[in-house]
């Protein structure tokens, strides 16, 4: 199981703030990962699409679209930071 | 430890003297205080709700910090940053560096506020009189994170003294 945490506006447009979820066998990284949650469609699909800046890290450190995404992973998705 | 992510707010002197007490080996001491404004984007914001990512915030900030020590001549750090409803006029954030001079504690100082705003997780979420809105992340902010990344740590650490 990989857990997936939402943050901020995601958490609000997706409508959830955290959801344990199956890994696909096609999911090997972050990229594929977004390829994945874009498939569920609405506001997946258009808060995921590729032009929004989406911020994902993977077990508490920043990633990238190679970042590997591993079973007991914990992954977040968010928006570019706002703090200070 | 140097890192705190609190709802309470700070009480800066008290801080800064916990922190200096009793170490002859500081000679500068440089602090940044982040206030709620009561206007963004020419609109008046009535207040904020500060959001964040509990265990990676502290990571991310303790990494931050980490990174200063390691290219500056850094005694002590502190930062303090608080989540939750913020007026105007509330403390949001304080950065406190210690360092044997001032070129040190100052640029160490702002460089954690440069990649504060960067890369911790927090999110800001204003309260105007049209409604709430996300605080959208700033250009010129990443444009001040870059300008570190572009400066070699040996050539950072020859700042006046």
């Amino acid at each position: 199981m990989l857990k997936l945490l939402y943050f901020a506006r995601l958490r609000e447009s997706l409508g959830t703030d955290s959801e344990a979820v199956e890994l696909a066998p096609s999911v090997r990284d972050v990229a594929g990962l977004m390829d994945w949650l874009r498939t569920r469609g609405g506001s997946w699909s258009e808060e995921l699409a590729p032009g929004r800046t989406v911020r994902v890290s993977v077990n508490l450190e920043m990633a990238e679209a190679t970042t590997p995404v591993r079973d007991g992973d914990e992954v977040a998705l968010f928006p570019p930071v706002t703090g200070g | 430890m140097p890192v705190r992510v609190q709802a309470e707010d700070f009480d800066a002197g008290a801080e800064i003297l916990a922190l200096r007490r009793g170490n002859p080996k500081i000679g500068a001491l440089a602090s940044f205080i982040g206030l709620v404004r009561d206007v963004n984007n020419g609109e008046p914001v009535t207040g904020m709700t500060l959001e964040h990512y509990p265990g990676m915030t502290e990571k991310a900030l303790e990494n931050i910090v980490s990174e200063a020590q390691s290219r500056w001549d850094v005694l002590d750090a502190l930062v303090i940053h608080r989540v939750g409803l913020l007026l105007p006029t509330d403390q949001i954030v304080l950065v406190v560096v210690s360092s044997a001079h001032r070129g040190d504690a100052f640029a160490a100082c702002e460089f954690i506020m440069d990649y504060l705003k960067t890369r911790a997780p927090f999110w800001k979420k204003e309260q105007t009189a049209q409604g709430t809105r996300w605080v959208e992340a700033r250009e010129t902010d990443d444009r001040s994170a870059e300008r570190w990344e572009k400066m070699s740590p040996a050539s950072a650490a020859h700042r006046p003294r």
